[in-house]
């Protein structure tokens, strides 16, 4: 509730000078709908419940920032701590006894002891309790509203120290998400993007921050997720020469896709996994091609430019449709085609003559968006198309935001932004306008956010 | 680096030519009467050894000068050579987002083209880079862009395309690591190397 309030007056105080830049954007950008829509209010207050065992105090705070970031609830802070959680059994107080006790009740289908019109007094609509039955974590999901257990996930947490411990906790924040909401979560995701030609690695929920690849005499660009989330690809840049490879993300194995004699860059795995799709620049100009990565084999160009650069392909998610970047109406601007290359048309409005270039175009995995930034009065902001309507809306005003990257959820994007003063990786909430900074470090560069991550990635040394 | 040190070396070469011509050679001791006739010979023999040692190493000066002097004349021309090589090197620059040839850089590349009609086998590599305002993916097509924009110009001037290579760097090597219009104006450029055949470069 609180939260609530705070988010509202800072929205307030925020709305003026977004609506002073909507102005000045506006008369550029005829037809550009600005801003964010914003509804309080309708979003489900949660409750964590607190317990007096300290057993899953680490697993309780990873999954408190999970459910608090996915911006799909209002988080409800108990006043007084776990004082509120009243009329417990008093067997299941009694030490020794307490996980039996509190495992009997909660595989009884009923929820011993949980006061549900307190919680609705106080907003909740979900209340969540964890505990430790022997060595697995149980958690029980209260539909307070209907005064039940909706949901009990079981989840085999390894141990608080582990290094796989907190992928494991967001995996269960994702499964919360899904049992209360009906949609997964995005907690057991992670970010890739580049510091000085180096390639990086972070967790969703800003920790796990470290260096994956770096390669002598070289500079790492572009790196890309393929869809399940096992391979990355990215660019390798030397004197003018541009080399792709794809590199397994549990192993760290990998190949050379393109031999580096041109300049490659800007890989994609097509949505199927089966082929690599990038932009390469020759003399006659820059254009988008294909190589089938199953068979290692059958580079295809998809576009002829001739007297225009066509790069930056995006695929939709399913494969059919390739949005991209062309200069042929004189500035960079965005693009759509069929997947072989047939049909190319403009996808992204805009004003010829007035409206400035456009680029680095990311498909959202539902299919119904494609953000990507464009130069506003000098520097770069973020805008989303509307795939449906053809329609686009400013993001982003503050400072200069750009090469923004899609959340599996298709309602986070993570971008880059100096608003802060130095070049910082942040997320937006499409659905809130909530912005939270998700790596302190400066320097960031082409973030790329991975899809759910599968369990065997945990390994990743 | 070589034109100074040619120059001690030219130095150090004349002052050794100057030392020994400044000091001739004695003259062959009169014979004397009396003296002792092996002690005698023997002298005289050292003192042709001395006379043909001498000999030779004013042969060998005379040859030390007369290399020198053509090394002289190869620096002279290494540094016609550097003069046509700083032309050909001059940069050329761009509109923010533009590959456009800026008029005030065709004069630029017309002297570019006349070095290399003089100097038919020297090949050169143009390297277009772009400022950091610009989105970074899109700057190595746009870097792509400027260089090859040049070689055109270069190629509808008379210039053998096959001489020329291109290359983008984006906006990965700013020349001014500067966040403002004067640091960005000198980073959208064209930078031109020589590949090959540049030993020796006439001027046009």
């Amino acid at each position: 509730m609180c939260w609530a309030a705070v988010g509202c007056l800072l929205t307030l105080s925020v709305l003026p000078s977004f609506r002073l830049s909507a102005q000045d954007t506006s008369a550029i950008d005829r037809g550009v709908r600005i801003g964010i829509v914003y509804r309080p209010g309708v979003r489900p207050g949660v409750v964590l419940l607190p317990d007096r065992s300290t057993a899953l105090d680490s697993a309780r705070a990873v999954l408190a920032r999970d459910l608090d970031y996915s911006d799909r609830f209002e988080l409800i802070t108990l006043p007084g701590g776990d004082s509120i959680r009243v009329s417990a059994p008093a067997a299941a107080r009694a030490p020794g006894a307490r996980t039996t006790a509190g495992a009997r009740a909660h595989t009884g289908g009923e929820a011993a002891g949980l006061n549900y019109p307190l919680y609705q007094a106080l907003g909740a609509d979900f209340a969540i309790a964890l505990a430790a039955v022997r060595d697995t974590t149980q958690v029980t999901i209260h539909d307070v509203t209907a005064g039940a257990v909706r949901r009990l996930l079981k989840a085999r947490l390894p141990a608080a120290t582990s290094s796989q411990f907190r992928m494991a906790v967001h995996r269960l924040a994702d499964q919360i998400v899904e049992a209360t909401l009906g949609t997964a979560g995005t907690a057991a995701t992670r970010v890739l993007f580049v510091i000085d030609g180096k390639l990086y690695q972070i967790d969703s929920d800003g920790a796990g921050f470290k260096e994956i690849l770096s390669t002598k005499g070289r500079e790492i660009l572009s790196p890309v997720w393929d869809r399940d989330g096992r391979r990355i690809a990215y660019m390798e840049f030397w004197s003018g020469h541009g080399q792709l490879f794809v590199q397994d993300a549990a192993t760290g194995r990998r190949r050379a896709v393109t031999d580096g004699a041109t300049l490659d860059f800007t890989p994609v795995f097509s949505p199927d996994g089966k082929g690599l799709t990038f932009s390469r620049a020759i003399e006659e100009g820059t254009d988008v091609y294909t190589f089938n990565l199953r068979d290692n084999c059958c580079l295809q160009r998809l576009t002829v430019g001739r007297f225009s650069d066509n790069l930056s392909p995006a695929y939709s998610p399913d494969g059919q449709r390739i949005a991209f970047v062309s200069t042929r109406p004189g500035l960079p601007q965005i693009y759509v085609m069929a997947a072989d290359g047939t049909d190319e048309q403009l996808f992204a409005p805009f004003d010829y003559g007035v409206t400035g270039s456009s680029n680095a175009p990311d498909w959202s995995p539902d299919g119904q968006s494609v953000a990507f930034h464009r130069d506003v009065a000098g520097t770069l902001q973020v805008f989303v198309l509307d795939v449906r309507t053809r329609t686009v809306r400013q993001l982003t005003s503050l400072g200069r935001n750009e090469d923004p990257t899609w959340a599996p959820d298709s309602r986070h994007v993570a971008f880059v932004s100096d608003r802060s003063g130095y070049r910082q990786l942040w997320v937006i909430d499409m659905e809130t306008g909530r912005i939270r900074p998700l790596l302190q470090q400066s320097g960031v560069r082409l973030p790329a956010w991975s899809p759910r991550l599968p369990e065997t990635e945990q390994s990743t040394p | 680096m070589t034109r100074p040190l040619l120059l001690v070396l030219a130095g150090l070469v004349t002052a050794g030519v100057v030392a020994c011509g400044g000091n001739p050679q004695p003259a062959t001791p009169a014979p004397q009467a009396n003296a002792d006739s092996i002690a005698a010979a023997e002298k005289a023999r050292q003192d042709s050894i001395a006379a043909a040692e001498a000999a030779a190493r004013a042969r060998e000066e005379a040859e030390r000068v007369a290399r020198q002097r053509t090394a002289d004349s190869l620096a002279a021309l290494g540094r016609g050579t550097e003069a046509v090589r700083t032309m050909l090197a001059t940069m050329i620059h761009f509109d923010f987002d533009k590959w456009n040839i800026r008029s005030d850089d065709a004069g630029t590349l017309d002297q570019k083209v006349g070095i290399l009609q003089a100097n038919s086998n020297a090949h050169i590599r143009i390297a277009g880079h772009c400022d950091e305002r610009g989105s970074d993916e899109y700057n190595l097509a746009l870097g792509n862009r400027r260089a090859t924009a040049a070689k055109q110009y270069l190629v509808s001037h008379g210039i053998d395309g096959g001489r020329i290579e291109t290359q983008s760097f984006g906006k990965e090597r700013p020349l001014d690591p500067g966040h403002n219009e004067e640091a960005w104006s000198k980073n959208r450029r064209d930078e031109f190397d020589i590949t090959s055949g540049g030993d020796a470069l006439r001027q046009p």
